[in-house]
């Protein structure tokens, strides 16, 4: 692995909830750390290549927030995110090449090609976006919670945004009709310190941290530190309980840090933070170094085999880059598919009237 | 047969639906205990309860965004924006998350939304409560728009709307809530129940010299005004209520400009991307050779929604104003 192995112990290897995880779910988790950070890498070297359009807002070095709070869904939980949507995705257990060929606007993509990077979707593993309207996926993160309570399924939503996302209006009033109505919602601030190129500190007016803008809703919030997989899985497995259980929602402040710019086009990302500070936390703060080196020590991985695991992540993500270069592009026709679900299954209502207004 | 009014047919519709599908809740500023701001939704959560007929807080974008959630899980939320004007409080739900979704996941996921309130002015109440959205949604692919103009077309509109699986725009207008209008039974009816496809125009009067082509309350401004040039010209207007905006009936509009060759567009949009405007475009492309004359569109007039009770009666087109430009044509 590239990033380097820190010693910094993780904090709670002793909660039942880490405990008991088997040693092959625990190299698991190492295995879906490697695969993001794996894929983003490849991805961004393709970027470079000009193989993509657009955005590409990379994951890397947020792995463990991801990875932590997905590996604790079970069959009625249901997640949503922003437009730094990739590890998510990966986590859910989304295909490689599905993510990888939606990136070259390929029609094997997991949108066909439609969405790109910020539009990622799984509703087979109730994984809903992918989001690209800053704080815009809140109120829908709000809708899948009451949709669980609607229909009597014991589960609950995790909404993930980021900590320039708290300052819109629809955050808040996603926070309030969470309370309100008691939905199973955990709301999951990944704090990376920086909203594009302005500092926490220049966008939030705050006491002493975004989460407790809870308080003023009556609701229950807590930080966590996300370099340290064990204390994001500990503190929001007992959010999730607590939502299944009791219908209370939560709002989580989980600290991070992305090592790349805002996205792969950031001309300012070295001028609003140093070089130091992005040195630093990949040399003391590396989430992924920090689950291996507690897994060599606890004896679950050794480093033929933790070298193993990341090499057949280099390999799998290098497969996607080859799938997604020898795929085809959407056909020109695809542009009318998708828009209507009545049209699509050709319903009698998707053929009455006229749908399309191209002359 | 029996006489409904506009409210009552909806509250007949939303009644209907709620029985007949679990998965059908209505949600809104004062819908439930409150019995609705226009009383559209009075006595059903009564009837229902807490769970199928909920209030929300005033918070559009936070209760828009939520019901566009719940129905990517599959329930069918019924939501009423107290005025279709608020719109623009939740326009990034309405349009990014409902309208969007289904084409940015590749189809994966769709929205069974009907969105509803009342969209017109004409009340006094301001620029601020007075828009008239459905030019402005239809722009989008993705969504559907429809616009009924009496008691029987809202009932069978809305429960269409509601069993369609994409995202319908239902815009009602609170100078129609009261008018009453013949509304058969549902043991009057061959198949039980009404239900109107969208995207089908009805011909509400026939006529032979000029084509009136309109939604929404504007219909009734085209009756009257076919009325006049009947009794007052001798010129049979036939008037075309559009119905639906988005599917749009268009074989029902060249039909009868074929018949007439003459049309004029009546809406209260502002003209600028009026439906109005979209309808002339269509014609004069595949009707060019059946036209006599320009097509013509009367609006509401260009600028924001005036207060003063008697300047705003002038502002939406009257019938005065459709036969005045009916003669420059005729
Ligand atoms: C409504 C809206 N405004 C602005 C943007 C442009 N934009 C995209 S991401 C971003 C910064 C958001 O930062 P944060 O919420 O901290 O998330 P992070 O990128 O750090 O994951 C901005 C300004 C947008 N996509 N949507
Ligand atoms: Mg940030």
């Amino acid at each position: 692995m590239s990033a380097p192995i820190t010693s910094k112990p993780v904090k709670h290897a002793d909660a039942a909830i880490n405990k008991s995880l088997s040693v092959e779910k625990k190299r698991a988790l190492y295995r879906d750390l490697c695969r993001i950070r794996r894929f983003e890498q490849i991805s961004l070297k393709y970027y470079n290549a000009g193989k993509m359009g657009g955005f590409l807002h990379l994951y890397i070095g947020q792995e463990a927030v991801a990875v932590g709070c997905v590996s604790l869904m079970g069959e009625n939980d249901h997640i949503i995110t922003a437009y730094r949507d990739h590890g998510h995705a990966l986590a859910v257990g989304m295909d490689m090449n599905a993510c990888m060929a939606e990136l070259f606007g390929k029609r094997t993509g997991c949108s066909k090609g439609k969405g790109g990077s910020m539009h990622y979707f799984a509703p087979d593993k109730n994984y809903w976006g992918g989001h690209g309207i800053v704080a815009g996926q809140t109120p829908l993160g709000t809708g899948l919670a009451f949709g669980l309570k609607y229909k009597g399924l014991k589960g609950a939503a995790m909404a993930f945004l980021g900590d320039g996302a708290v300052n819109q209006g629809s955050f808040h009033e996603s926070l309030n009709l969470a309370a309100l109505f008691e939905l199973p919602i955990v709301f999951i601030i990944e704090n990376n310190g920086y909203s594009m190129g302005t500092s926490q500190k220049r966008s939030s007016a705050y006491p002493s941290c975004l989460a407790e803008r809870a308080v003023g809703y009556g609701m229950a919030w807590k930080q966590l530190n996300g370099e340290d997989l064990y204390e994001v899985r500990a503190g929001v497995h007992d959010a999730l309980e607590r939502a299944r259980n009791e219908h209370k929602p939560m709002l989580l402040e989980i600290s991070t840090y992305r090592y790349q710019g805002h996205s792969v086009a950031d001309a300012n990302k070295f001028k609003y933070r140093t070089k130091e500070e992005v040195e630093r936390y990949e040399r003391e703060h590396d989430p992924v170094g920090i689950f291996k080196a507690h897994l060599l020590r606890d004896g679950t991985l050794d480093e033929a085999a933790a070298t193993a695991i990341d090499q057949a992540a280099i390999t799998e993500a290098e497969a996607a880059a080859q799938f997604a270069t020898q795929s085809a592009f959407p056909e020109p026709a695809e542009i009318f598919d998708d828009v209507y679900w009545e049209v699509d299954q050709k319903t009698e209502s998707g053929q009455t009237g006229r749908h399309f207004f191209n002359d | 047969m029996r006489r409904l009014s506009y409210r009552q047919a909806l509250r007949e519709a939303f009644d209907e639906e709620l029985a007949r599908d679990p998965m059908v809740m209505l949600m809104g500023e004062e819908v439930a205990q409150y019995n609705g701001a226009y009383k559209v939704t009075e006595g059903l959560w009564t009837k229902w309860g807490d769970k199928r007929v909920m209030d929300t807080p005033i918070s559009e974008a936070g209760f828009i965004g939520m019901g566009v959630g719940a129905s990517m899980l599959g329930v069918r939320p019924v939501m009423e924006l107290m005025f279709w004007s608020f719109y623009t409080v939740a326009w990034d739900q309405i349009i990014n998350n409902a309208g969007m979704v289904r084409y940015m996941s590749g189809g994966l996921i769709n929205c069974p939304i009907v969105i509803r309130g009342p969209a017109n002015s004409g009340t006094n109440v301001g620029a601020t409560h007075s828009h008239t959205p459905e030019s402005v949604i239809a722009q989008f692919p993705g969504m559907k728009c429809v616009v009924p103009a009496t008691a029987y077309d809202a009932k069978g509109l809305m429960k269409a709307a509601i069993r369609d699986n994409d995202p319908v725009m239902f815009m009602e207008n609170t100078l129609l809530y009261g008018e009453e209008w013949d509304v058969p039974d549902n043991s009057e009816l061959p198949g039980g129940e009404l239900v109107i496809p969208l995207g089908v125009a009805d011909i509400k009067r026939e006529g032979s010299d000029l084509t009136l082509v309109c939604h929404g309350r504007a219909v009734l401004t085209c009756l009257k005004a076919a009325e006049i040039l009947q009794n007052e010209h001798g010129i049979s207007a036939e008037v075309v209520d559009l119905r639906s905006i988005r599917p749009l009936d268009e074989e029902t509009i060249f039909n009868s400009v074929r018949k007439t060759h003459r049309l004029i567009c009546v809406d209260e949009n502002k003209p600028f991307g009026s439906i109005g405007s979209q309808i002339a475009a269509m014609v004069q492309q595949h009707c060019f050779d059946d036209l006599d004359a320009p097509v013509l569109r009367v609006n509401s007039l260009d600028a924001p929604a005036f207060y003063s009770p008697p300047i705003e009666k002038i502002q939406n087109p009257t019938p005065e104003v459709v036969v005045a430009r009916a003669l420059e044509i005729c």
